[in-house]
């Protein structure tokens, strides 16, 4: 680091800087703006919702949590995205895979569908299935038919006071539908830019089309894969709009950690709200954890390759 | 694996519904939530000591049209307790979940305690409201739940057109006109009665709210009487909430005897206390009068009277089209 080393090599670290980058003043105001917002946006109101539960000390915490109403609230949650997850994780694929790697008539429509659930409200999903699967509904007229098709059927849905909306199936039924989108718009662009040269390839060296699809093309989107299945998790635990129409609100029975929080938000009880918030926080911190794992364990295996 | 856990946890959730233990499913309205804790626990001791049986009740709440439209969808309730005999009314016609004449199947009407609506100020009345023109006034601010989804909101909306026309002598244009000089001074509609009371008292929006009675008491009580008082007007309207035994999804749950006797209950003496602390007004006299000071006289005015009955009232008032439809204009 002599003087004369120095001089030597500043002219080309100065015309570097100059040619990529602003000014160091318009850095900093950029960065400093970048750091309060997300301050103010994200690091505030995630540290709150734990302080405003942690309000009442850890006893009242706890006691918010083992509550049974909160207790089967949380398992009502984890069963709606356990299932809803992995039968996304397949739809996903399916469709990512098909629009991506083949051309086929109707390919816009089906993109289109593969959309419908973002554009539309969730409320307007719930609804859906309140239309269909109501009493009122085609359900509702099936079951109450004087002579429906197949009558054993009728017959056997009624005997076991069968439903689906105000019950456990239409939850996982109305998460399902919004968190539709998640991995195959993940995918898609990914395997369109991925092209289909390495699936040919494997194909003309004599891979039935399984083989090509478990050797070649599901290592290429792992990550992505993964990435979906993150974002649709965390909409499918978080999902209110869709969930609170097809719920019915009964405690204990259809309630999930969102509908709980709103439940005890009107029972003028902040803290435990806040408190059953913060188990929502806190599957969301676990999903972002994993996805950095996948990350690093994804760019150690890069390395290790190279 | 995880999802092999689920359908697991899926699998025993079925069997627990089938242990012996007699479910029962009451969806009422919004601001009962209370009340019907306390009572679950007190009528589950009851039938307890009487039969031996374990009753649960579970509960549901929400604004009371919206309620009844959610058992006309299919929610399986036992008995719905909702705020007025129109949404069980709506019930029996649509679904024909139960018999038209359900109002005689218990004492009262059905009705096993009654309410009124009063006002909600904040504390030391500081824009002197004390009667129901005080609420037209300009720069007063009003908080009253939507009449479209909430039973209390209808109540309180028809409370405001019992005194117009009392006042006006009957004259419907001017009450017509009051009604909407005092929607005008509405913020936000909120769905159900227990979301206005959120807006009112924790985001401190608005001067005054119109709300149940024992809505009213009860906001005071969980935010503290320092903050809040509450007025009550020299008239109002008698709110009847109204109770009923959803006959077909009891026979198939099996649940009649045991539905019956849960909705009976509310008029032994225990059941009317626990009304009294929750600050309904009870029908026994005798705890009414043990409970007086809960209560500030004032004269109430019925919707048979004033409004020729629910049918009439929503048809006029609520339906699509109706005078709340031409008289509210959304603010922005």
């Amino acid at each position: 680091m002599t003087p004369v080393a120095t001089t030597l090599h500043l002219p080309r670290a100065g015309t570097q800087r100059r040619s990529t980058s602003e000014p160091p003043w318009v850095r900093w105001l950029l960065i400093t703006i970048a750091l309060l917002f997300l301050t103010l946006f994200l690091f505030v109101p995630l540290i709150a919702v734990f302080a405003q539960g942690l309000n009442k000390g850890i006893g009242f915490y706890l006691k918010t949590l083992s509550d049974p109403l909160a207790w089967s609230a949380i398992k009502l949650t984890l069963i709606a995205a356990g299932i809803s997850v992995p039968l996304n994780c397949v739809f996903g694929v399916c469709a990512a895979w098909a629009i991506a790697k083949f051309d086929f008539r109707g390919k816009n429509i089906l993109l289109t569908l593969i959309d419908l659930p973002f554009s539309i409200s969730p409320v307007i999903s719930g609804m859906i299935y309140v239309l269909v699967f109501g009493a009122q509904g085609w359900l509702g007229l099936y079951m109450n038919a004087d002579k429906p098709w197949f009558p054993w059927l009728a017959q056997w849905l009624n005997v076991h006071d069968f439903h689906i909306i105000f019950a456990v199936p239409g939850i996982v039924l109305a998460t399902i539908f919004v968190t539709f989108p998640f991995v195959a718009r993940e995918l898609i662009p990914l395997m369109q830019a991925q092209g289909r040269t390495e699936e040919e390839a494997a194909r003309v060296l004599g891979a039935s089309g399984w083989q090509t699809f478990w050797r070649v093309t599901l290592p290429n989107i792992k990550w992505g894969l993964i990435y979906g299945v993150v974002l649709c998790n965390a909409r499918a635990m978080g999902e209110f709009g869709a969930v609170s129409v097809v719920s019915g609100h009964i405690r204990g029975e259809t309630n999930t950690i969102p509908l709980h929080v709103e439940i005890l938000y009107n029972e003028y009880n902040f803290t435990g709200a806040f408190a059953v918030a913060s188990v929502l926080a806190f599957l969301a911190l676990i999903t972002l954890a994993l996805k950095l794992w996948a990350e690093r364990k994804n760019a150690a295996l890069h390395a290790a390759s190279q | 694996m995880k999802t092999l856990l689920n359908i697991g946890l899926v699998l025993a959730l079925a069997v627990s519904a089938n242990a012996k233990e007699i479910k029962l499913l009451n969806v009422s309205y919004d601001p009962t939530r209370e009340l019907y804790q306390e009572y679950n626990d007190a009528f589950a001791k009851y039938w307890k000591t009487k039969t031996g049986d374990d009753v649960v009740v579970a509960q549901s709440h929400g604004g009371s049209g919206k309620q009844a439209q959610s058992v006309i969808n299919g929610l399986g309730a036992d008995v719905v307790t909702l705020a007025l005999a129109y949404d069980i009314d709506a019930i029996a016609a649509q679904a024909k979940l139960l018999p038209a004449n359900w109002g005689e199947k218990f004492p009262n009407n059905s009705t096993p305690y009654t309410s009124t609506i009063v006002f909600l100020v904040r504390k030391g009345n500081p824009k002197n409201i004390h009667n129901w023109d005080d609420l037209v006034k300009a720069g007063t601010s009003v908080v009253v739940p939507n009449p479209k989804t909430s039973g209390g909101a209808r109540w309180a909306y028809l409370a405001a057109y019992a005194y117009a026309l009392e006042t006006f002598n009957h004259d419907d244009a001017k009450a017509r006109a009051f009604i909407k000089q005092l929607y005008k001074n509405v913020p936000v509609l909120d769905s159900g009665a227990r979301g206005s009371t959120v807006t009112f008292a924790q985001r401190g929006i608005g001067d005054v709210l119109l709300a149940w009675e024992n809505e009213a008491h009860l906001a005071s009580k969980e935010f503290g009487a320092d903050k809040f008082d509450i007025v009550t007007p020299p008239l109002s309207i008698l709110a009847e909430p109204p109770v009923a035994l959803v006959t077909k999804n009891a026979k198939k749950h099996g649940t009649t005897e045991v539905a019956n006797a849960y909705l009976n209950y509310l008029y032994s003496d225990e059941g009317q206390e626990i009304a009294a602390k929750n600050f309904y007004r009870p029908r026994n006299q005798a705890i009414a009068t043990k409970y007086a000071a809960n209560f500030t006289q004032l004269k109430l005015v019925t919707i048979d009277q004033e409004f020729g009955g629910w049918t009439k009232a929503q048809a006029t008032h609520f339906a699509d089209g109706g005078v709340f439809d031409q008289i509210f204009q959304p603010q922005n």
